[in-house]
């Protein structure tokens, strides 16, 4: 009874044939997912691959760039550096020079002043004495004359007569010190 | 339904499910574009849709959760099957990769999904209809790459064989080629989902029939159940399987239209 139903109703449905409804909106229904998705879908994921891509390499290409700049500024800063050294070398070498001379200069200066001083002295001391033995001579002179005029008398009145004598006295003093 | 209606005339008797058990009835009245499979195969198109909208409408640099979901399966289709096997010029067969594979893979997991619990692949017209459409796409981007005259004049002298072997290669590649490509695609899909959806009918049913039954069979009945879950997960393999294999073999035959030499 089970088999007969059974095999009318395979009898009646075969699997492999398809029904033309079927056939037709499974068609409608695919193509109308294909046409969604190739307008709305598929492109905005192509987007979004192409803009990670190229935020990607625009990020490796930035970093690398970056990682240019800074060895070159750090070249510079290092050649920057050496020469900031040997500028300073040469400063400190200039300025040991200069303050060489400049202490040899003062030094120099400083004799100078001092013979000048020590010169400036002899001449004052020499002209003090000179002036002490001018006014000595008269003085002594004078007295001396005073004295011998005193003990002479009036005999050496004429001055030429005295100041030879005087003179001649000096001398005599003078020579015999 | 049918095994319902069986049963009831028959009483005890347990009616092992066949093919008739694919043939739903309208759900309003008569129109025959009202049965389940119809119904599910628009829910499909919707579902795919709206989830692929969704998942792609910022197309941001930095995904969201959702659209990395949806990235992961177009990547899959596009880098996976498109690139890897059509090579260069895959880009604009994206597109209808991606749509082949997703339509039938939803449609094959609803033979799974609580409530739904039918796979649509398991009508014969859709899968006939889908190997139609690889069938003309092949053929077509063969003939306007290569022209039709090279291109059905390598599929039927393929070169570098010896002339004598012609005899023989010829009528097997024109076979493979017009018949036995498209109808291999759709039967190993349709076969596939309507064996799954028939075995777990088998254990389902069975389970539901010997719990009916005196006291010995409602012991036995749990196993069944047992076997219809470990089947429904083997199911869920084979469904995404299918998928893969009905997508790959599109990919196959386009990257061979396109070849210079087959």
């Amino acid at each position: 009874m089970q088999f007969v139903n059974v095999a009318a109703v395979e009898g009646k449905i075969n699997p492999l044939i398809p029904h033309t409804a079927e056939l037709i909106v499974g068609a409608i229904a695919f193509t109308l997912l294909f046409l969604t998705l190739r307008k709305f879908v598929t492109p905005m994921f192509e987007k979004a691959f192409t803009e990670r891509t190229n935020a990607i390499q625009g990020g490796i290409e930035r970093a690398e760039k970056a990682q240019l700049e800074a060895q070159r500024a750090l070249a510079q800063y290092t050649e920057q550096l050496s020469k900031a050294q040997s500028e300073a070398q040469s400063l400190r070498e200039e300025a040991r020079v200069q303050g060489a001379s400049i202490i040899e200069d003062l030094r120099a200066k400083a004799q100078e002043e001092a013979a000048r001083i020590t010169a400036t002295a002899h001449a004052s001391i020499e002209a003090e004495r000179q002036a002490a033995i001018t006014s000595l001579r008269s003085e002594v002179g004078a007295l001396a004359v005073e004295l011998a005029s005193k003990i002479v008398g009036e005999a050496l009145d004429d001055h030429a007569r005295q100041s030879r004598v005087v003179d001649r006295f000096l001398e005599d003093f003078e020579n015999s010190k | 339904m049918r095994v319902q209606l069986l049963s009831e005339a028959q009483g005890e008797g347990f009616v092992p499910p066949s093919s008739g058990d694919f043939e739903l009835p309208p759900i309003f009245g008569e129109n025959a574009l009202t049965t389940k499979p119809i119904f599910l195969l628009f829910l499909s198109v919707i579902l795919i849709s709206a989830f692929f909208i969704l998942a792609s409408r910022k197309a941001a640099v930095v995904p969201s959760k959702l659209q990395f979901a949806g990235e992961s399966v177009y990547g899959f289709v596009r880098n996976g099957l498109a690139r890897d096997v059509i090579g260069h010029e895959f880009l604009r067969f994206v597109p209808y990769l991606f749509t082949l594979f997703t339509f039938i893979l939803v449609n094959n997991v609803f033979g799974i999904v609580p409530l739904l619990q039918f796979p649509t692949m398991s009508r014969i017209s859709f899968p006939y209809i889908l190997a139609l459409s690889v069938y003309l796409v092949f053929h077509y981007v063969g003939i306007r790459k290569q022209g039709a005259f090279k291109y059905f004049k390598e599929i039927m002298f393929m070169p570098g064989v010896p002339k004598a072997a012609y005899i023989l290669i010829t009528p097997l590649e024109i076979l493979t080629f017009f018949v036995v490509r498209p109808l291999t695609l759709a039967l190993r899909l349709f076969a596939n989902m309507f064996a799954g959806h028939l075995l777990l009918l088998v254990f389902i049913l069975g389970g539901e029939h010997l719990l009916q039954g005196v006291i010995g069979l409602k012991l036995i009945s749990p196993f069944a159940f047992g076997i219809g879950i470990v089947l429904t997960f083997f199911e869920f393999m084979v469904q995404c399987l299918q998928a893969y294999i009905f997508t790959l073999l599109a990919a196959l035959y386009i990257a061979g239209a396109l070849a210079d030499e087959h």
